[in-house]
Parts: structure tokens; sequence; C-alpha cells
């Protein structure tokens, strides 16, 4: 199996789409003539020209209407943010057309797309460049949220929500561009409100996403070496979100850590540990715990930055506190 | 690093604990073992002993406060060192400060914490896993030292919790128990209960409550004990012997001869005592206690004697360690010295039987014929009906008249 990137996986999964339907475009700042500030749309301008590829203004609340314009007429668009961060300009269309387009229009209207981009923080980008906005999008029903962590979901992912007949939130990672991993060749498809366990074990679960799977793995990995079997489940979905496969596996080690990059207050982690309380509550062998970003807007010193993030070493203190040990 | 003391819990059935006195000050020098104060249990004024080696830093608690099991009671660390912020006050406080940005690092979570309110002490502190656990094992969560906050029992407590004793009867094994004294044999053996018995068991507790309970009562010339009891005297001090000495031990010899009722009711089967062991009603301040003259069959009446006399007098001063008021195999109540005559007493689960007895007093007795004047004695077993039957019960009890009135026959 080829060893990708995980931004070739993700330009691999948009080149197959395009080609395979042809109502598939690009849209966004520099997708085009520079290839994408993280070179995720490289190559794609010259196969597909640019009525397909197309480059816009500093303008997302414009290219973000244009795109849910677009998929109501039938098209099925890819809109690029530079990063999420700029996406909160458009997000009145995200909103207030793309996720409620099917409902308000009584089901004669879809609107089949994919608002995609970085999430999260990098490296001292400070505090505007530095969110993770997976709560805010996974709060809104219309809306499905995908945030994956490896460069094979992130292709396989991206091939379902290129053909999924909702807008789909596809948050990438600038951290995680260049990490690599083995990815499926052509039809590689990850059905999107799926799990998957990226580490068996038997005495906690580390349920993370996106940027802190990393960290999980690690904090896994420094527990082995303590005899204690973490098992960490990477939700790749935040919403829909895999209940099944959340139940499944804090039934089988009681005891459950939710990790994931954004703040704690109305998290993604709030919603998993409500419906871990609500649904296994006598599998529960302690209180789920849960490893956050600090309740700060994120420093710029790199010291503090790195104290305001979820780390290993967090998520490896959360794995005893419910662990008792 | 400052360690917690916290309020263990130093009987069986202890959930909170008061304090009555420190017995070491702030400052003082701690080694592991020390008694650091006293607490008055639900049975008994105990000791808390150091687990921890340091310097008493904090008091958390005043003289007179009540803890549930696990609460902090004080903290040990280096002279001069800080008790750790948030957790010193015995009264949680509403919330922890949020933390600066270089304390929020350490945090797991980076919620601001905020301390749970004060939990109620009568309620057992489980994990949702280990109470539903506890109830498929059929295990007693009362009867499990948690390890968890604030004394929470989680999975792990549970494991190997059947060896505390923690399995209530319903779903343990069949067993034979060795006396951990070393002694050699078996002290008791569970008997498998048959139909008829479930049926009596059944029935009868539909008909009279959980215990059903029925009542035999027996006169006892007791003329002879009280010579003998008189003879004795001739010893000396040593020699003076209570009815109540001479009771037990002819309940312990006659309870060897009708084992049936030694014997515990345990719900799905019943435990046969092999050995005899007494507890002795004592009346204590506000309430009453029993203490356990144990082997009571293999003792003397001398050793009977200065035994229950110990108990007797360190139960009033609530100085009696747990081991020495639980696990009695019969239970023995006298009201003599309230000049009650006759009474009914109630039985303590899960033992079987319970034997009242009252004054020994002159009476009109028909003896050969002639009318004379006897020591009589009335005595009243209570029986749970599930174990013993009106024979059962009635045959121990003329065994036992027998020896009360031929107490020659107890040094037999």
């Amino acid at each position: 199996m080829a060893v990708l990137t995980y931004r070739d996986a993700l330009n691999q999964a948009l080149a197959e789409e395009m080609r395979r339907d042809p109502s598939v475009f690009l849209m966004g700042e520099e997708v085009g003539v520079y290839q994408g500030a993280y070179k995720v749309s490289r190559g794609l301008l010259e196969e597909f020209g640019p009525m397909r590829v197309v480059d816009t203004p500093i303008t997302e609340l414009g290219f973000a209407g244009v795109g849910v314009g677009a998929a109501t007429l039938g098209l099925r668009p890819i809109i690029e943010f530079m990063t999420w961060n700029f996406a909160l300009l458009a997000i009145d269309q995200i909103v207030n057309h793309a996720a409620k387009m099917r409902y308000m229009s009584g089901g004669q209207v879809s609107c089949p797309m994919v608002f995609r981009g970085p999430g999260g923080a990098a490296l001292q980008l400070a505090s505007q460049h530095s969110q993770a906005f997976e709560s805010y999008y996974a709060h809104i029903p219309g809306l499905k949220v995908v945030a994956p962590a490896t460069p094979a979901d992130a292709k396989g992912l991206l091939k379902s929500a290129i053909r999924d007949d909702d807008p789909v939130i596809f948050i990438e990672g600038e951290m995680l561009y260049n990490t690599k991993g083995e990815v499926p060749e052509g039809e590689h498809i990850v059905p999107i409100g799926k799990a998957d366990i990226k580490r068996e074990g038997s005495d906690v679960t580390i349920v993370c996403h996106s940027k802190t799977v990393t960290p999980a793995l690690k904090a896994a990995e420094a527990l082995a070496a303590e005899n204690i079997s973490a098992e960490v489940l990477d939700l790749r979905s935040i919403r829909p979100l895999d209940h099944e496969a959340l139940f499944r596996s804090a039934t089988k080690t009681h005891r459950v850590v939710v990790a994931e990059e954004g703040w704690a207050f109305a998290g993604v982690g709030a919603q998993v540990v409500d419906d871990l309380q609500r649904e296994v509550f006598d599998e529960l062998d302690a209180p789920v715990v849960r490893v956050t970003g600090a309740d700060v807007p994120m420093p710029y010193n790199k010291h503090l930055e790195k104290a305001a993030k979820a780390d290993a070493p967090k998520i490896v203190a959360a794995c005893k506190k419910v662990l008792y040990v | 690093m400052a360690t917690k003391v916290v309020m263990e819990a130093l009987s069986p059935t202890m959930e909170e604990g008061r304090l009555v006195e420190w017995k070491k000050n702030e400052g003082d020098a701690i080694a592991v073992g020390d008694v650091l104060a006293e607490v008055e249990t639900d049975k008994a004024v105990m000791e808390l002993v150091a687990r921890a080696a340091g310097t008493m830093i904090k008091q958390v608690i005043p003289v007179g406060t009540t803890l549930p099991v696990g609460g902090i009671v004080a903290w040990l660390g280096a002279k001069g060192e800080a008790v750790p912020g948030g957790e010193a006050a015995a009264p949680a406080p509403a919330a922890a400060p949020k933390s600066a940005a270089p304390a929020a690092v350490a945090a797991p979570a980076a919620v601001p914490a905020v301390s749970a309110p004060p939990a109620s002490s009568d309620r057992v502190k489980a994990s949702p896993l280990a109470k539903k656990i506890a109830k498929e094992k059929g295990l007693d969560l009362g009867r499990v030292q948690g390890s968890g906050p604030a004394g929470r029992v989680v999975l792990r407590d549970l494991e190997g919790a059947s060896a505390q004793g923690a399995v209530s009867a319903a779903k343990a094994p069949l067993a034979t128990g060795r006396a951990s004294t070393g002694a050699p044999g078996v002290v008791f053996e569970d008997v498998a209960l048959t139909q008829i018995r479930k049926t009596i068991a059944k029935r009868l507790s539909q008909s009279l409550g959980p215990i059903p309970t029925f009542y035999l009562t027996m006169d006892v010339d007791m003329t002879r004990a009280a010579e003998a009891r008189e003879a004795l005297k001739a010893l000396g001090p040593e020699g003076k012997v209570s009815f109540n000495d001479i009771i037990i031990k002819a309940v312990a010899t006659a309870l060897v001869q009708h084992p049936a009722c030694n014997a515990w009711w345990m719900d799905d089967r019943i435990r046969i005592w092999h050995e005899a062991n007494i507890g002795m009603a004592v009346a204590v301040e506000d309430g009453l206690i029993t203490p356990v003259i144990r082997n009571a069959e293999t003792k003397s009446l001398r050793q009977i004697s200065a035994e229950s006399r110990d108990l007797a007098g360190r139960a009033r001063e609530r100085k009696l360690k747990p081991d020495e008021y639980t696990g009695s195999s019969f239970s023995l109540s006298n009201l003599g010295m309230f000049d009650i005559e006759h009474f009914t007493a109630i039985i303590n689960p899960p033992e079987a039987g319970i034997l009242a007895v009252g004054k020994v007093r002159e009476e009109p007795a028909v003896v050969n014929g002639q009318v004379v004047v006897r020591q009589k004695m009335r005595m009243t077993m209570s029986c749970d009906h599930r174990a013993i039957d009106g024979a059962t019960g009635s045959a121990f009890l003329k065994t036992l008249k027998t020896l009360l009135e031929n107490p020659l026959a107890l040094v037999w």
C-alpha cells in the first residue's frame, strides 16, 4: 500500500472524485494558481481547468454563498477555507443556508457540498488563528462534521463527504498535512459516522479525534509501560457520533477519558460524556474525565501555548485518575 | 508531599465516626502507627492510627465533629509544609479558585475544579459499575472498604471482596470454616436447604415477617446451681461466679449436643456452628452490645466468669474491638438483675436462636409430693423457625434444663 502524506491523500480524494463526477468542483482562496495555501489542490487546476478549480477573492461569505447556490442547483461544490478561523465570516451561509436548505424547502432542495480546511492550532499562530471549531458546527442540526486524523481516513472520509447529499464540515489540520500513513488506492471509502479503534486496550478508553489522536496514542504507549492497557477510540465523525462504538468500548474498559483540542465548555467531550452517563451509566467505574484545551484564548508565547494544549502527559494523568492510580 | 489522614472504617458497619479526642497536636512529629486521635464508631471508641510519618501540619476537624468514612481528619507532611489547597477544609469549599495558566498545566481538565457538595454519610459510595457487579454477585457494598475518592467503592475493591466476607449469603458456595486461631477442626459447616426447609422458610416468613420467630418457655430449678455458686465462693474472690456465667457454660454445653440450634440462617443455607460462640447482651449507656465468649464449650466456668466480667466492663466503657462483639453463633440475654421474671428476646440475625432468662427467685414447688421452697428461673428461647423447629428447640431446652438443674454435669 502506498505511503502518502495527509495532504496528498486529500489531493488524491479530490482528484478521484472530480474525475468520477463532473458536477464536483473546488473553490476558495489560492486553490488554483497557487495550488492551495497548503498545497492540497496541487495539480488540480492543470487537470480540471479554471471552471472546476476556482480562485476567489478574500470573501469567505461570498464564495461560501456561491457554493450554497451551486449546490442547491445540483452541483457538488467543495469550498476550501484557508483555515476554519476565516470561516467565521462565512458562518451565516453555512448555518443559516446550507444547513437549513433541505428542511426549510420541505425536502425539495438539498445542499450536497463540502466545506473544508484546516482547524485548530498549529504553532504560535496566536489566539485568532488557533481555534478548534468542531463543536460550533456539530451543534447545528443539518450539518455533518468529520475530522480525520490519518491520511487513510482523510482520503476515505473526503470521498464520503463529497458524495454525501447534505453539507459536510470537513476539518483538517495544518499540523497533520505532513504526517504520513498507508493509504489504499482508488475506491477507499470511510463512512461518515463510524469511529475507529486506533489501538485496542482493556483498562481505559481514550476518546479522541483529529489532532488529539497522536497524543492519545503516545499516552497509551506510556501507560503500557506501566501495565495499563488503554484503548484509543478515534471518533473520526463528530456528527453523527458513533454511539455504538463509544458504548461498546466504554462497556469493555469501564473507564473513559475524552481528549479534544477545543475548549471544555460545551465541547465535543461534553456531548460524549452526556451520552455515556445516560446510556452506559452502570458500566462506568469512574466519572469520565476530559482533557481539553485550556480555557483561554490561545497564547502566542510558545511555552504558554504548549501548556494550553491537550497533550500526552495530560491524557496519561487523566487515565490514571479514572483508574484511581 | 502532604498526606491525608482520613476517617477509617474502624468497625465493619461503621459509616461515620465522631472525633472524641486528639492525641497529637499540630506541629507534633508523627511516626507510622502513632495514635493520632480517638474516634467513636457506632460501637466503640477506637484509635485512629497514623499510616504515614511526618509532622501533623493540620487538624482539619475539631473535637466532636462527626465525619463520614473517607473524610479528611488531618494532614501529615513536612514541618512547615502548607496544606494542599482546596482539600484542607472539612466542609467542602464552594469552588477552588481558577488556576493561573502554569498551574493549569498539571490539571487534566482545563475547567476550574469545583468541589463536590459534602456527601451524605448514610449511603455507600460506589461507582455505578461496582454497584452493578455487587448486585449481580450478591456482594454487600457496605462491607467493602472503598479505595476511591472519599471511600468510593470501585471495581478493584470488589476483586477479592468475597474473601473479606462481603459476600452476602445469597450467592456464596457452601462452605466449611476453620478456626482462625489455628485450632484444629472445622468450626462450622454450611448445610444446603432441603425442599421442606425452603417451604417452611417461605411460608412462615410470609406469616410473621422476615424472621418467623416462635418462643419456647421452660421453668428451671436453679436450687442446685445456687448451691454450687455458694460453694464456689469458698474458693475466695476468684470463685465468685454469676448465674449468668453458669448459664453461658450450660448453654454452650447444650449447644454442642444440639448443633441445629447453634446455627445461622443464611437465606440459601443454614450454617451449623461447631463451636459455641455465645453473645451476651450487655446494657450500655445508650443501648446494648453483645460481646462474645468464644469457644465457650471448651472453657471452664472460671475462664468464662473472668472473661465475661472483662468483656462487660469494657463494653460499658465502649472499649471493645470489633472482633470482640461480632461473630456469635447464639446469644443470651439476662434481665434477672432487673427483677424481670420472664421476657422474650429478639433474635440477632443471622443467628437462629436467642435465650432470654429471668430472675432466679424463690418459689413454692412440688418435690416428691411435698411443697417446698425452690430457686426457680424461667427461660424463653426465641427460635427462627426457618432453621429451628419446635421439637428441635425443645430438645435443646430440655438438655439445658437438665444441665442447670445438675450443675455437676458441667464439669463432667
